[in-house]
């Protein structure tokens, strides 16, 4: 396959942009659209203290679960953990730090991340003291709202079905996810994905991330977990 | 659930009653998965999720799941024609939009005027609220199904909701395998019964009191 971008690449140059201590963001919903082979390659590589922010925290051995899982975490932005309960444990135990969003309102900070935007004005959980507790609050045209700053990351990390060598990428179904939003979101990001096409051959009204969000294109391994309904 | 499947699909059945052709509709875990079963066969329903469908099908037949196509919950679903995917900023868009014309929840407990509370019990579960927050605020329309008790047999609609709100008063309606309530204007009121039960019974196992309107019935199956 042609190169002409560099952005075509492998498991271990993409592991190279990751530290100890670093922010990162995946992409996923359930383990639903997470890389596999790039969070396999961050567990390998031994990683640790990371701010993970994600919709949620996969199961204990599915998606991000992994590396939440093995205590490689200290700090997670997510909607949910109910599905991996090591989370919940470590959170109650005061190894992990969980700073809980509201599913969309997370979404919406990732895309404004993305989107070079600073912040959203929202009126969800303005009645709710865990969700709006020290968050700064608006007046604008006679409404009250609350001030959700914008989420970015060093890394983002993202699944898609197909990407050619710009980075130009297409996703599978439901694994769309938050994937399109995540991949907006990074200082650079990496995709790995399912199949890399040659240039020109993705339909350009077809294309949901254009390659210039996309830094790093990486072949996937495969989902190698169990699925919860299997 | 504490629950047999008997009651719960009484249950499911009942909300089904409140869909009608070309509804939007967000269904929680548990309970509320069973709704779709009880519709009729020819009615055209667009179920939403979450993670960024709409127009979700059945389940598929094992051996047919595709890993890529699944419900917020996680598990397998199928497409209906005239379905679409999108992201989950775009999902959440058309919940807070006011796009979803009806949403079904379990939940702990809900109060005598509509409070929902459904997302953690301190110092207990923290799961998170994931979408329910904006799904309970947003939502033309929320039915919550649940069990009129907890497992130690309190009472889960209440005066006021011990548990942190997950919304104030937004939940509609509340169906439990005793009875179906409807909440308007910030009242309570007993709309149907279940066969079998009783208002003193009904009324013993409600933290709060309640309307008895005069055309009150028994509960649709």
């Amino acid at each position: 396959m042609e190169n002409p971008f560099n952005k075509i690449s492998g498991l271990n140059e993409a592991l190279q942009h990751m530290q100890d201590g670093m922010t990162l963001m995946f992409g996923g919903f359930g383990g639903v659209g997470s890389p596999p082979s790039l969070i396999d390659g961050m567990m390998a590589k031994g990683l640790k203290n990371l701010t993970l922010i994600g919709n949620d925290t996969g199961f204990p051995d599915i998606g991000i679960g992994k590396l939440v899982s093995r205590g490689r975490a200290k700090k997670v932005i997510a909607s949910h953990i109910g599905s991996n309960p090591v989370a919940g444990r470590l959170m109650n135990e005061g190894d992990l730090e969980v700073e809980f969003s509201p599913q969309g309102i997370l979404a919406e900070r990732i895309r404004a991340g993305g989107m070079g935007l600073g912040a959203i004005l929202t009126d969800i959980g303005l009645d709710n003291e865990m969700v709006s507790h020290r968050k700064k609050r608006m007046q604008l045209n006679g409404k009250t709202y609350v001030v959700e700053p914008a989420l970015t990351a060093e890394v983002s990390i993202v699944f898609a079905k197909k990407a050619d060598p710009y980075g130009n990428l297409v996703y599978d179904k439901s694994a769309r996810n938050t994937n399109p939003l995540v991949a907006m979101a990074g200082n650079f990001t990496i995709a790995e994905v399912e199949e890399i096409v040659p240039l020109g051959s993705l339909d350009p009204e077809e294309i949901i991330t254009p390659g210039i969000f996309v830094d790093m294109v990486i072949p996937t391994g495969g989902v190698n977990w169990k699925w919860a309904w299997e | 659930m504490g629950m047999g499947i008997e009651a719960r699909n009484r249950m499911a059945k009942r909300a089904a009653k409140e869909i009608s052709g070309g509804m939007v509709v967000n269904l929680g875990i548990g309970i509320p998965s069973l709704v779709p079963n009880h519709l009729p066969k020819d009615m055209r329903v667009m179920f939403h999720a979450e993670n960024g469908i709409t127009g979700m099908g059945p389940s598929p037949e094992a051996g047919e799941e595709d890993e890529n196509l699944c419900n917020a919950g996680g598990f397998p679903v199928t497409i209906v024609p005239g379905a679409s995917y999108c992201d989950s900023a775009t999902a959440f868009g058309m919940i807070r939009r006011g796009k979803i014309d009806l949403s079904i929840l379990g939940s702990l407990q809900v109060s005598s005027k509509g409070d929902l509370a459904n997302w953690i019990i301190p110092g207990k579960r923290i799961p998170g609220m994931g979408g329910a927050m904006e799904l309970a605020a947003k939502a033309k329309k929320l039915i919550v199904l649940m069990n009129h008790t907890d497992k130690e047999g309190r009472p889960k609609i209440v005066q006021q909701c011990t548990l942190p709100l997950t919304s104030a008063e937004c939940v509609d309606m509340i169906i439990t395998e005793l009875a179906v309530f409807k909440i308007s204007g910030g009242k309570l009121i007993l709309a149907e019964y279940a066969e079998g039960t009783t208002i003193d019974e009904i009324a013993a196992k409600t933290g709060c009191s309640f309307q008895i309107p005069s055309d009150i019935k028994l509960m649709e199956q």
